[in-house]
Formats: C-alpha cells, sequence, structure tokens
C-alpha cells in the first residue's frame, strides 16, 4: 500500500478555501433559509416569536418574554437584572433586546444586600407577616433577565392584593392561577409555573 | 424531589442505552464507507478535492490547519466589516472591534464559541446565520473529524495513514450535522424558538411601557450549537433565553444533543480498532466522572445559600415550586434540569448555559470548573476521547514503570517518542490556564473586569482561562472579558488549547503508533479493557489532573465554600 506524503502544501490550500465557501453557503445561508420558509409555513406564530397580539392590532408582547409589571391589579414577574441597551449600570428591567443577570456570586454583598430589599417589598406589598417565608424567585433574578414565568407559590402569595385591587374575590383570583398554571412538560419535564403575562391578560380580559 | 430524579434519570439513560449503540454504529459505517454517495462526488469534484489521498498524520493536520486559517480570516473580515454586509435590520453598529473579532473568529472556529460580547447588541443576522452558523458546523466536524483520524491511526498496523481529512469533514457535515440540525431546528420552532429575518418586534405592554424583543434567525442556529457541542449563543444570556430554549422538552434536547456524539465514539473507537471492549471501558470512565460531578451539583444547587435562611426566604422544594439556590436560574428548568444542563454542557465542553455558572454555589461552580480541568469527562466532538487516549497512554506508561511490564496499548508499543508527546498535550493544558491567570492577576487594570470581590473573583478569572484553553466557551460572565488585554490573551489560550492540548500531539502519536506493527500479547502485557484498569485511568486522571489543578481550585471555589459556611459576605 502507497501513501501520498510529499503532495506540496499548495495541493491543500485549494480544497481549504473551496471546502470552506461552499459550508458557509450551504450551512450558513441555504439551511438556515430552509429551516426559515419551512417554520413560516407550518409554525408561523413560534417562527415570528409568539407575539400576543392586542384588540387594536398592536403587539402587546411575546407570550415567551417576561415584562415588567408595578402596577397593585397585575401579578408582578420576578426581579430582572437587565439594564439599558448599551449600558451595564443602569437598570431596565425587562429589557428584551438585551438580556442579562446579575452574575452574583453566592456571597457577594450587593446579592444579599439586594435579596433583603427585596424580600421587605415584596412583604410591604403584599400585607405578609414577617414570619411567612418569601418564595425564593421572587426575590432573586432570573439568568435571562426576562424569564416569562413565576412559580405557584409566587403566585398564591400574590393573589390577595390583586384580588384586592381588582375588587375581585380571592377565589376568583385562584381560580385564574390555576387557569393559568402550566404542569410538567408531558407530566415529568421541567417545573410547574405560571405565566405572568398571560395570567394578567386573562385578569384584564375578565374586566371588560 | 421524586420527579427532579426521573427527569435525569430519563435523559441520562436515553442517551447511555438508547442512543450510543446506534449512533456508535452510524458513526463507524460513515467513517469506514467505501463509497462515496452521489452528492458527496459531486461536490468532491467541484470543490476540487481528492477525496481519494490517504493523509499522514502530518499532512490530516496540515489540512486541519489551512482549512482553519481560511475560515478565521473570512470570519475576521466578516465583523470587521459588519456595517457594509447586509442582514444587519436592526442596526447594530459600530462593528466589532479588531481584538473582539480576533477572539471571536478564533473562537468559533476552533468550535469553543467564547463569546465577550451580547449576541444580540453586537452581531447582524448576516454574522449570526451565514458565518456563526456555519462555522459551527465545519468546526464540530473538524472536532469529530480529528477524533476519527487517531482512531484510525490506532487501528492501522505498519502504515502512517489517518485517512482524508476533506472527506472526513464533507461527511460529517452531509451524514450527521445538517440532517440532525434540520429536523431538531423545526422541533425547536414548534417549541417556540424564533427563525426569522424580520428586524426586532416591538411592543406595547400592558401597563403602557415600550419593549423591544430581539429576535432572528435562532432555531437553526440553536439546533447546530447544541450538537455540534459549540455553544456559543445567539443571545447575551445563551440557553437561559427563553427564546434560546423556551421549554423544559427543548432543554432535554439540548442536554441530549451534547451527548449524542462523544459518548457514541467510544462504541465507534472500540469497532473500528477491533477492541470493543476497550471502547465499553472509556465509555464507562466518562460515564462515572459524569454521574460524579452531577451528584456533586445536583446537591449543592438544591440546598440553596445558607445565607438566604436567616432573611426568611423559603429555598425549599415543594410542588409549588422547585426551590434552591435560584439566583440566575429560570422558573421553568428548576433545579433538577439546570443541574444537568451544568453538568452536560462543561462535560461535553459545549459551554451553552442555560443558567448563570457565576452565580451557582461554591460547590456547583467547582465541579463546573472540575470537568473543564479534567477535559475527559466526554469531552468535545473528538477531543474529549483523544484526551481520553493521551490519559490511557499515561495510565499504561506509570503502571508500566511500576510493575516492570512494557507499556503497551491495543498492541502498539509505547516508547519514549510517544510518551514524550503525550507529555506535551498533558502539560499545556495547565500550563496556559495556570499562567494566564496568574498574569492577569498581575497585569494592570485587568482585575478592573471582575464583577465579583473575594475568592468568587478569583474563580471568574480561573474560570475564563479554563474555559478558553479547554475551549469550552462557558463562563462566569459577570467578568466582563471584552477588552485588549482578555480579548488577545484568551485567543491566544483558545488557539494553543485546540491545537497543543491535545489535538495536534495526539495526531502525532496516533500517526506514529500507526506506523508501529502490531506485537502479539504475551503473559508480561498488561490488559487495558477490565474494570481493573478503568479504576487505574480514573485514579490517573484524578490524581494528575486534579493535582495540578489543587491549589487554584482550594484558593477559588474551596475557599469560597468555607466563606460561605462561616457566613461571610463580601
Amino acid at each position: 500500500m502507497t501513501v501520498q506524503s510529499r503532495s506540496s502544501l499548495i495541493s491543500l490550500i485549494v480544497p481549504a478555501i473551496t471546502t470552506a465557501i461552499w459550508f458557509i453557503i450551504l450551512c450558513g445561508l441555504i439551511y438556515p433559509l430552509v429551516v426559515t420558509v419551512v417554520a413560516n409555513v407550518i409554525f408561523p406564530y413560534q417562527a415570528h416569536g409568539s407575539l400576543i397580539v392586542g384588540s387594536n392590532n398592536k403587539v402587546i408582547g411575546s407570550e415567551l418574554i417576561g415584562q415588567n409589571f408595578v402596577a397593585p391589579k397585575y401579578f408582578h414577574p420576578r426581579p430582572s437584572a437587565t439594564t439599558k441597551t448599551g449600558t451595564t449600570d443602569k437598570a431596565d428591567p425587562y429589557n428584551a433586546a438585551q438580556s442579562g443577570a446579575s452574575n452574583y456570586g453566592p456571597t457577594n454583598k450587593k446579592l444579599i444586600d439586594g435579596v433583603k430589599a427585596a424580600v421587605d417589598a415584596y412583604r410591604k406589598e403584599n400585607g405578609l407577616a414577617a414570619n411567612v417565608l418569601v418564595p425564593v424567585d421572587a426575590v432573586t433574578a432570573s439568568a435571562s433577565g426576562l424569564d416569562p414565568d413565576i412559580t405557584i407559590a409566587n403566585a398564591n402569595l400574590q393573589a390577595s392584593r390583586v384580588a384586592k385591587a381588582r375588587n375581585l374575590s380571592l377565589s376568583d383570583v385562584q381560580n385564574l392561577i390555576a387557569q393559568n398554571t402550566q404542569g410538567r412538560q408531558f407530566g415529568f419535564l421541567g417545573e410547574p409555573r405560571v405565566n405572568v403575562l398571560k395570567l394578567n391578560l386573562a385578569l384584564d380580559r375578565g374586566k371588560s | 424531589m421524586f420527579l427532579n430524579i426521573l427527569q435525569i434519570a430519563i435523559i441520562i439513560l436515553i442517551i447511555g442505552f438508547g442512543l450510543v449503540i446506534p449512533i456508535g454504529k452510524y458513526l463507524v459505517k460513515i467513517f469506514t464507507d467505501e463509497k462515496d454517495t452521489v452528492f458527496e462526488r459531486i461536490t468532491y469534484n467541484v470543490l476540487r478535492v481528492d477525496s481519494t489521498e490517504q493523509m499522514t498524520w502530518q499532512r490530516y493536520s496540515q489540512a486541519i490547519l489551512f482549512s482553519n486559517l481560511f475560515l478565521v480570516l473570512v470570519f475576521y473580515a466578516a465583523l470587521r466589516l459588519q456595517l457594509s454586509l447586509p442582514l444587519n435590520p436592526d442596526h447594530l453598529s459600530p462593528a466589532p472591534s479588531p481584538d473582539l473579532s480576533f477572539n471571536a473568529a478564533i473562537s468559533f472556529v476552533t468550535n469553543t464559541d467564547w463569546q465577550s460580547y451580547g449576541g444580540e447588541t453586537t452581531l447582524s443576522y448576516f454574522n449570526q446565520m451565514i458565518m456563526i452558523t456555519s462555522l459551527m458546523f465545519t468546526s464540530a466536524a473538524t472536532g469529530l473529524a480529528g477524533g476519527v483520524a487517531v482512531i484510525r491511526g490506532l487501528s492501522q498496523n505498519g502504515v502512517n495513514n489517518l485517512g482524508n481529512f476533506w472527506v472526513d469533514l464533507t461527511r460529517g457535515i452531509y451524514r450527521i450535522f445538517l440532517p440532525l440540525s434540520l429536523v431538531l431546528a423545526l422541533v425547536y420552532v414548534w417549541q417556540g424558538m424564533p427563525q426569522t429575518l424580520d428586524p426586532a418586534a416591538v411592543a406595547t405592554t400592558l401597563e403602557g411601557a415600550t419593549q423591544t424583543i430581539a429576535r432572528g434567525p435562532v432555531a437553526s442556529l440553536e439546533s447546530i450549537k447544541q450538537i455540534g457541542t459549540n455553544g456559543g449563543g445567539f443571545f447575551n444570556q445563551n440557553s437561559a433565553h427563553p427564546f434560546e430554549n423556551p421549554t423544559a422538552l427543548t432543554n432535554a434536547l439540548e442536554i441530549i444533543s451534547m451527548l449524542l456524539i462523544v459518548p457514541a465514539l467510544t462504541y465507534t473507537f472500540g469497532k473500528i480498532t477491533k477492541a470493543p471492549r476497550q471502547g465499553w471501558v472509556f465509555f464507562g470512565v466518562f460515564a462515572a466522572l459524569f454521574i460524579g460531578f452531577l451528584v456533586i451539583i445536583l446537591p449543592a444547587e438544591q440546598i440553596g445559600n445558607p445565607l438566604f435562611t436567616s432573611l426568611g426566604i423559603d429555598q425549599s422544594i415543594t410542588s409549588e415550586q422547585s426551590g434552591g439556590n435560584f439566583e440566575g436560574k429560570e422558573v421553568r428548568f428548576g433545579i433538577a434540569q439546570t443541574s444537568l444542563f451544568v453538568t452536560a454542557t462543561t462535560a461535553a465542553t459545549t459551554g451553552s448555559v442555560d443558567a448563570m455558572h457565576d452565580s451557582l454555589t461554591p460547590m456547583g461552580g467547582f465541579a463546573a470548573l472540575s470537568e473543564m480541568l479534567l477535559n475527559v469527562v466526554f469531552g468535545g466532538k473528538g477531543v474529549g476521547l483523544i484526551t481520553l487516549i493521551m490519559y490511557a497512554a499515561v495510565t499504561v506508561f506509570l503502571v508500566g514503570l511500576m510493575v516492570g511490564r512494557t507499556p503497551e496499548f491495543l498492541n502498539k508499543k509505547i516508547e519514549a517518542k510517544e510518551v514524550k508527546l503525550v507529555s506535551l498535550a498533558l502539560l499545556a493544558h495547565p500550563f496556559l490556564i495556570l499562567i494566564g491567570t496568574g498574569l492577569a492577576l498581575i497585569w494592570p487594570k485587568a482585575l478592573d473586569s471582575l464583577n465579583n470581590p473575594d475568592a468568587h473573583g478569583f474563580s471568574e478569572l480561573f474560570y475564563a482561562f479554563t474555559s478558553a484553553t479547554a475551549n469550552n466557551g462557558s463562563a462566569f460572565a459577570g467578568i466582563n472579558a471584552n477588552t485588549v488585554f482578555y480579548n488577545s490573551i484568551l485567543g491566544i489560550a483558545i488557539i494553543y488549547g485546540r491545537f497543543m492540548a491535545p489535538l495536534l500531539p495526539m495526531l502525532a502519536v496516533a500517526g506514529s503508533l500507526a506506523i508501529k506493527s502490531r506485537v502479539p500479547k504475551t503473559t508480561g502485557t498488561m490488559s487495558t479493557n477490565t474494570v481493573f484498569f478503568s479504576v487505574l485511568l480514573l485514579a490517573a486522571i484524578l490524581i494528575v489532573g486534579g493535582l495540578t489543578f489543587f491549589p487554584a481550585l482550594a484558593l477559588g471555589p474551596i475557599a469560597e465554600q468555607f466563606e460561605l459556611a462561616a457566613g461571610k459576605t463580601f
């Protein structure tokens, strides 16, 4: 068996260039465009970002992307560490043009102080006694800064505040939470969760 | 708790038992197939590739280097020229700086995907789609080709022939990466990943604020990002971003994708070298390390942050919440899916993240770091197996010295030349990690980039150099690495890590062993396909790898664990 090993380096340059160009065209242009066309035909809603459109044809948001809520009549999402686009120090929660997290380590004083303030604020706003434990997701920033969900525990503790602000009975609000709770996928994957935007939309719809 | 264990177990069983043999067999077929498909034949003709050439290890290495060099140049140019190129609907500017472009070009061509920029605020769709998506294919196929070439070398009997790089590259893309990515991308869109060339959406929220929602051709990038163990995110927050990982199913598929090929490669190795038991020994060692690290991460994250307890926070696991250390994590994944993702992404050198590693508990961070330091917990495409073969050579040499037996591996004598090359590959990895970290500690203003003080700050630095050298790409992301110093030195670490630890030295070992004739087995031969050898191999990995890095780990996550236990904050 003979093995060619003496061919010059030049003979490697041509295939290095031609293969690179071909695979850039095939994998960078043809493949993504095929996916785009097929996806837009069979899953047009998801392909465009799962956008929720209101009655006036205006986009309200994406069901997958959290948005900021501060009014008492709305359920509130988790703290978000995103900042104004192009900055790293000007807070701008739920800025979906620049995802971000705190990236604080567990012994960082800034983390502990921030969480402490969030616990106090959460208790005050929801009228909770000092001995009621606060669910951890309600006081910690998410990884994306855009977490669309809160835990059931978190939603339940906010229910009476929302009910009061809307003059609804607590059980009505609790029913809405239950209706907007997504269980584990296929019964075992991930965690049960409540989509804040969908729940708040349901509240607004119930009102009108 | 039960469901936590169950979902982890199901995913691991799918990978470990459902996929290793079928994928392994398929890989054997692809890389030993004598016949080209029609499409491959046309490709070779048009691209002027001599598909019949059989390459020595030297030539195979040169082909890899030339191919990568050209891709780096093209991507660098595309980044610098971003403003002059099409497909920038959000008018992102300015174009990436020269140091950032240097770092990114090297990072993506070498399958590292370290990112010192945020995707949605920096890169046009042209660079995200045409450049990065295609580089994810070529870099994954290059790594796989390297792994296959080493396997071929070990299976030869007296011939310096590692195969043909262009054929391996093309077959990897045509027969595995492209078809799989196409199917998975559509599944991802179904689950909610965007796939569009439209610019960012502008929403008016229920409270009347304006929210700009970045999107783009995400799904087509995401599928190859995970299958190819690349890991570079479309968005700044990578697989934690709801558009890059919308549901628990996509999270599970992303985990399975990362571990689809590398574990199966052990089977392929066993088949091609005609030593199937050796393949299973390697699989067993990989799996033992993987489970070991998972068992450290999962409880550490589930127990949570002890400093939160006195603040009146509920971190317990109930039917209404997953509890645990929740800073930098997402509700839909919870602790179980997140812990498995962390273990897998630092094992398979993917480097994508579905939670912020910077906010992991000290022991969670310790395990993530350690997996990259050892670099043999499955490892990246091809390279993980190469590293394990390197450790196997170290083990037979060490044990051979101790008991006075000739070091042999797969019926080939391991002699001075191979041991020297193996030592080179073995030392290259810690050399750059430790020297780089040390340099950053004394470099003027380099520590200004840190986001955390004290021991955790040291971990941020140590993690950056480990991730770059191990070609992982994940980060303790608080560190601001987009400076001339970090972009340059980490770029160098990435090149060095890719080619010196262990690709080129191990291709040389494979070439050197390929030329040797097989020696018959004697009573003096130590078997390398036994449980006993697996234990020796594990010990060699943990002792050699562990001792090298223990001092640095003690300054970082281990110190932090003691600080946390003592209730200290900084």
